[in-house]
């Protein structure tokens, strides 16, 4: 048991990563980037090319980073440039980076268990994942969170925000929108990287229905941990990825089929981004009732004092 | 002296060749000098909104030109604009960033128009100034700087955003009705902080209100539009002496003129 959680947190570490760059897009910026789906596997598959190359991991992995941000420009170009809807612009970009990917490593996957990795670079422990992938997580969150202090992480919020204010301060909101999409898909991509590492291998399959696990990990954490500061939004979302990742290990322990995990995923996003709606709906069903109640209840006082009503 | 703004025979028509196609600015002309604080009436879907948008930069216009100042400003997209400008609108969620405190909103205006590069965006020097100038608003704000503008009621929005468009002195000041979406008693706190603002920095402004009292009150100068251009433009002295039923009597007057040609290009 204590297996499955200690994988399922180191796990939960390598994504949250991912998730940050979800946040970026998704919460700061108010995109729905579906461009992640297709970056994060070119994170890893730079990274697999890199590193069966003989290039040093750490390089390999900031390599990736940098793929990540390209693929994201290009979504962001589609978007503001040529007038694309964002939805559609990810899309594109997701399925362009198909091919992209494939070329990248030449073939549909590649192994990494016979190289050196950013994870066996540092320590042999048997928790190097954990530890490795513990240090990138806060760090990332720090760093995210230094960024979003600068005049130029306030300019990306308020862009997210409130796009006719940001344009009536003088933000070039296009710009803004590239630079945002950019360091998610970078985000994105170092995280794609990280799990190709830990996993042993990259393959084009490993990034279906990410998007979704981004969101799932953005929306558990605001849900466990809900904080009105930057620092404590960023540190929610590495706790969503991780809880998300001890939830599916959970399941799939309690006997789930692992073919079954999208559908449950896809369910438990949906609730969780109709919450409010749901809450909405069940407080103005709790009002009415409290109406009636409180009808009926007026009605009693005045038979009890002989009215007629 | 050059003069603050001029806005020289310009022409916007709205979805060009399609139905909807609307014919909004038609040979507006507009010159402000240094210092004038003109109040806009007219009916609705007179052009006025379109006129400040047209300034701002939010659409480029068909024909004409738009100078600030000595700079031509025609072909400068909304954002390049913006360092001249400081706007409030109708709708007082617009104006500010719901999500961010009012201390990041003040920054961000602040630094109206510059690139924004990796320093802090709030210095602890920043945040006193935001809080003496938060106090001058009167609305017990002053100690509320890390409070997310999301928490304010309309009237405190529309009060913060009037500080924002104006802390960073601008070139000139465009208002947009921005008074209507508040209750009357607020309305007449925020037109006379707005009083307040204009005269203490001595801003080239103009404010669009659908009051005439207000337009009467307020300002050096007074312009009615109509059909997209100015119809009537006083000022100075002629302008304290008008009244509501002289207003009221121009504006229907300019109002049976389009309606009559109008009739005549339909007959
Ligand atoms: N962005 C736009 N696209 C299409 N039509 C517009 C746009 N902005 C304004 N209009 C139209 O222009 C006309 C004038 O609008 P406006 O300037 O807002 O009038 P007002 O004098 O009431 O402020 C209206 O018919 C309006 O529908
Ligand atoms: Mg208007």
């Amino acid at each position: 048991m204590l297996n499955i959680i200690t994988g399922a947190v180191s796990l939960g570490l390598l994504w949250s990563v991912m998730a940050l760059g979800v946040y970026l897009t998704f919460r700061v910026l108010d995109y729905a980037d579906m461009t992640v789906d297709g970056s994060i596997v070119t994170g890893a598959a730079i990274a697999a090319k890199l590193l069966v190359s003989g290039v040093n991991p750490v390089l390999a992995t900031m390599a990736a980073f940098f793929g990540g941000m390209a693929a994201g420009v290009v979504t962001g170009l589609l978007h503001t440039k040529l007038k694309i809807p964002a939805i559609l612009s990810g899309i594109l970009s997701q399925i362009g980076l198909y091919s992209i990917n494939i070329k990248i490593m030449g073939k549909p996957n590649t192994t990494l268990l016979k190289v050196e990795t950013i994870f066996s670079m540092f320590t042999q422990s048997k928790q190097a994942v954990l530890i490795c992938g513990g240090i990138t997580a806060v760090a990332f969150v720090v760093l995210l969170y230094m960024f979003l202090s600068t005049s130029m992480g306030s300019a990306l919020r308020a862009t997210g925000n409130n796009e006719k204010m940001a344009n009536a301060m003088g933000i070039n909101i296009d710009s803004m929108k590239i630079l945002g999409l950019a360091l998610g898909n970078g985000l994105v991509a170092f995280s794609g990287a990280l799990i190709a590492q830990s996993q042993g291998y990259a393959d084009m399959g490993m990034g279906q229905g990410s998007i979704v696990i981004g969101l799932a990990s953005v929306i558990i954490g605001e849900v466990l941990y809900h904080r009105t500061s930057m620092l404590g939004k960023l540190s929610a979302v590495l706790i969503g990825a991780v809880t998300y990742r001890i939830i599916i290990a959970l399941v799939i322990d309690m006997g789930m089929d692992p073919l079954d995990l999208k559908l449950f995923t896809a369910i438990t996003v949906t609730v969780a981004l109709s919450m409010p709606r749901i809450k909405n709906y069940l407080f103005a069903k709790l009002n009415t009732l409290k109406k009636h109640t409180n009808a009926n209840r007026s009605i009693k006082v005045l038979e009890k004092e002989g009215k007629r009503v | 002296m050059t003069p603050a703004l001029v806005v020289k025979n310009v022409e916007k028509t709205f979805n060009p060749g399609t139905i909807t196609e609307n014919h909004v600015l038609k040979g507006l002309n507009l010159v402000l000098e240094e210092g004038d604080y003109v109040t806009v009436i007219g009916g609705n879907g007179a052009g006025k909104s379109t006129m400040l948008n047209a300034i701002a930069g939010v659409f480029p216009v068909d024909e004409g030109e738009i100078h600030i100042g000595d700079k031509n400003v025609t072909n400068l997209p909304e954002h390049k604009r913006a360092v001249h400008l400081g706007r409030v609108f109708q709708d007082p969620m617009v104006g500010t960033a719901a999500a961010m405190t009012i201390a990041e909103n003040l920054a961000l205006a602040l630094h109206r128009g510059e690139k924004r590069g990796l320093s802090k965006a709030i210095s602890e020097k920043e945040k006193e100034f935001f809080r003496t100038q938060l106090k001058q608003l009167d609305l017990d704000l002053e100690n509320r700087l890390d409070d997310t503008i999301g928490l304010l009621s309309g009237g405190q929005r529309q009060a913060i955003t009037l500080l924002m468009a104006t802390i960073k002195k601008p070139d000139l000041l465009l208002l947009d009705e921005h008074t209507a979406a508040l209750d009357p008693k607020t309305a007449e706190k925020v037109l006379q902080l707005t009083d307040n603002i204009v005269k203490e920095n001595n801003l080239t402004t103009i404010m669009i209100t659908h009051n005439m009292r207000d337009a009467i009150k307020h300002g050096n100068r007074l312009i009615m539009m109509n059909d997209g251009h100015v119809v009537y433009d006083v000022k100075g002295e002629e302008k304290q002496k008008l009244t509501v039923e002289a207003l009221l009597e121009k504006f229907t007057h300019s109002y049976r003129q389009t309606a009559f040609s109008d009739r005549m290009i339909l007959g």
